[in-house]
């Protein structure tokens, strides 16, 4: 056989294919590092404690059982019952809210997403970003924009926590851009979190996010490994069945 | 054995297994590149099986479609891993299908008396991707909605009978729960279609028998019992070879569906995670990784007087140029092998300008990638419609009697 050519013609196709396994590129703003850990339950607990003091009353997880959260977070129902359900006392329930999605429309402008797949739509630097991303803007309905999200409907939730922020802006081929956020002076600028404090916090509900959108994730990679480790005995066996059958071809 | 004549008599079933395997030879000199044809076989069984069990939880309906896929993600008993085989089967079988026509291109596969083999499998080609692209507008995310209109406004494009022609496609003036309804009944019945086409590509293929990657006729050389002397038995040789194939795709095809079902936004785009809103067009629309280097065709070519049609002829002709391969490659010999630098080069550059169109397609159209786009648009064409003229000023190498190994 004449190798040459042909194993240039891989090396080519291999080559080509290599920008279409890289992630498609999105434009837009800096994105940080979330470096969420899916598999550490206690960061998913206090994600879902946040999540349910400060998004559920506008944002529904509809998707999201309650008797699942209790089993893949390593809650008893009971734990569950009297932490995380304000809603509704069903614990077979989904994650939903009170909101009409009419009321919410008068109020926000649009009515607030549902989360279930947020993480999966946006990514989870995207949510990360734009949980730490918010600062005062006068012009803005509820007196905040976001740094990822211009114009931004949502007012600042987490406010108590992280304190405000106000953002520096530097010129960028002639546009107003954002280069930093820095803590607004006096108390408004204080939250009851310390920056890493809140870093941590927004880790957490990113990580709790994460686990919304996908709860079989870390089921699904532990099967995944066992399916590897039989279907490469399983090619070896047949490799070798093959070299016995193919002794007599020459 | 009674049992067996008893059938035979009534039933050929000695005869077709011997016809079609036990005494079907074939060239015994098959390398990597001849595993494809079975693994599309087995990746068509994949897609039938896991659509069956997908469509008995799945709602066509435009409000619950979306939501039922979650509901299979998350309630059905191993709902997730039913649907994370069949949307990584789409993508799987496309790279393998494409992986099996670079086989064909390389080896001189379309060539006579293959000529019909290879039509019938660009025929596949078509069905399929009218499968996929019907399939993508299941799940009623965003890009399956928007990815669906772009497509069927090319229909729209078309000069007097469009707009007809479009609400004739979705059912109504916008794409709606009729669209969704009539894509899943295709979605559906297409498949069963394919699964025909392949029994008569197979039944091609084994009247005119396989080339191989020296391209040439092993039935020249018989011996004394009528048997190609460079031929095996296709069972047990190359059943059990191709289950090394299997094997190996399968531990490849796992780890993708186990580790990562989204692909980096390739296999399952991130936008189609957000319910469909006829209200919201998404910033930037582009067709799943397997459409995109026809899309990168379509965006190449500038409107005339506002009308998008031209683009879409390019991109019919594109896939309509295949049919014609056969006629088009003058060479005297098939194989790559034994073909000269013109054309070696030229499949090169083919192979390349492909892979470059569909990187093209993922991403927004800027001067630059147009221009870029515009110029892998003609070497796409150059490529076929050249090859009379430069298949034939190719400089071949003498073909060997037998195979080699």
């Amino acid at each position: 056989m004449k190798k040459l050519p042909m194993n240039k013609l891989i090396a080519a196709f291999l080559l080509a294919t290599a920008p279409l396994l890289g992630l498609a590129a999105g434009g837009g703003a800096h994105l940080d590092d979330a470096d969420i850990d899916v598999s550490d339950q206690t960061s998913l607990q206090r994600g879902a404690k946040y999540f349910v003091n400060y998004c559920l009353s506008c944002h529904s997880a509809k998707f999201q059982r309650y008797n699942r959260l209790a089993r893949d977070l390593g809650l008893t129902e009971d734990e569950v019952k009297e932490n995380l359900m304000f809603t509704t006392d069903k614990i077979g329930e989904t994650m939903n809210i009170a909101m009409s999605p009419a009321n919410a429309e008068g109020w926000f402008g649009t009515a607030p997403p549902d989360l279930s797949l947020i993480a999966r739509a946006r990514g989870v630097d995207y949510i990360y970003t734009y949980l730490r991303g918010f600062y005062v803007d006068e012009a803005r309905p509820f007196g905040v924009n976001n740094v990822v999200f211009p114009d931004v409907g949502m007012p600042h939730v987490l406010w108590e926590l992280q304190g405000m922020q106000k953002a520096v802006f530097e010129e960028v081929d002639g546009q107003q851009v954002v280069k930093e956020l820095v803590p607004v002076e006096g108390a408004a600028g204080q939250g009851k979190m310390s920056t890493e404090e809140f870093d941590g916090a927004m880790r957490d509900l990113t990580a709790f996010l994460s686990y919304v959108a996908e709860p079989i994730q870390l089921e699904r990679k532990r099967i995944g490994v066992w399916v590897l480790l039989f279907l490469a005995v399983f090619f070896v066996l047949s490799y070798l069945l093959k070299k016995e059958y193919w002794k007599d071809v020459h | 054995m009674s049992l067996m004549n008893w059938i035979d008599e009534r039933f050929p079933a000695t005869k077709v297994w011997n016809e079609h395997l036990a005494e079907y030879y074939a060239p015994k000199n098959f390398n990597f590149w001849y595993f494809f044809g079975s693994l599309a076989m087995l990746v068509l069984v994949n897609q039938i099986l896991t659509g069956v069990w997908l469509a008995m939880s799945y709602k066509p309906d435009a409000v619950q479609a979306f939501g039922s896929v979650e509901y299979i993600m998350r309630d059905v008993e191993w709902g997730w891993l039913i649907r994370y085989l069949h949307s990584t089967g789409a993508s799987a079988f496309f790279i393998v299908i494409y992986l099996h026509m670079f086989r064909g291109l390389i080896y001189g596969s379309y060539r006579a008396p293959r000529e019909l083999l290879w039509i019938i499998g660009v025929v596949l080609y078509v069905l399929m991707m009218a499968t996929a692209f019907m399939g993508y507008l299941l799940p009623w995310g965003q890009m399956s909605y928007w990815g669906a209109q772009v497509i069927i406004n090319l229909f729209s494009a078309v000069p007097v009978i469009g707009p007809e022609l479009g609400v004739w496609i979705r059912g109504d003036y916008v794409i709606s729960d009729a669209t969704l309804n009539r894509f899943f009944a295709l979605h559906f019945l297409l498949p069963f279609l394919l699964a025909a086409v392949v029994f008569i590509h197979i039944v091609a293929l084994h009247k005119v028998g396989s080339n191989n990657p020296d391209g040439i006729e092993i039935k020249k050389n018989k011996d004394e019992n009528g048997i190609p002397k460079d031929g095996i038995p296709f069972h047990p040789y190359y059943s059990v070879k191709d289950t090394v194939g299997v094997a190996g795709f399968l531990f490849l095809f796992a780890a993708a569906v186990f580790f990562a079902p989204e692909m980096g936004g390739y296999f399952l785009e991130p936008p189609n995670f957000d319910p469909a809103d006829p209200l919201k067009t998404p910033v930037h629309i582009a067709p799943v990784w397997y459409f995109t280097p026809f899309y990168a065709i379509l965006r190449a070519v500038p409107s005339i007087a506002g009308s998008a049609f031209p683009g879409v002829v390019a991109m019919g002709a594109a896939i309509v140029v295949m049919f014609f391969l056969p006629w088009l490659d003058r060479s005297p010999v098939k194989s790559v092998r034994y073909k000269g630098s013109i054309v070696k080069g030229a499949i090169a550059i083919f192979v390349v300008v492909f892979i470059l169109l569909g990187w093209l397609g993922t991403q927004p159209a800027t001067p630059f990638l147009t221009l870029l786009a515009q110029i892998s648009t003609v070497l796409y064409f150059a490529f076929f419609l050249l090859m009379p003229i430069y298949s034939k000023m190719d400089k071949t190498k003498p073909v060997p009697e037998r195979v080699t190994k």
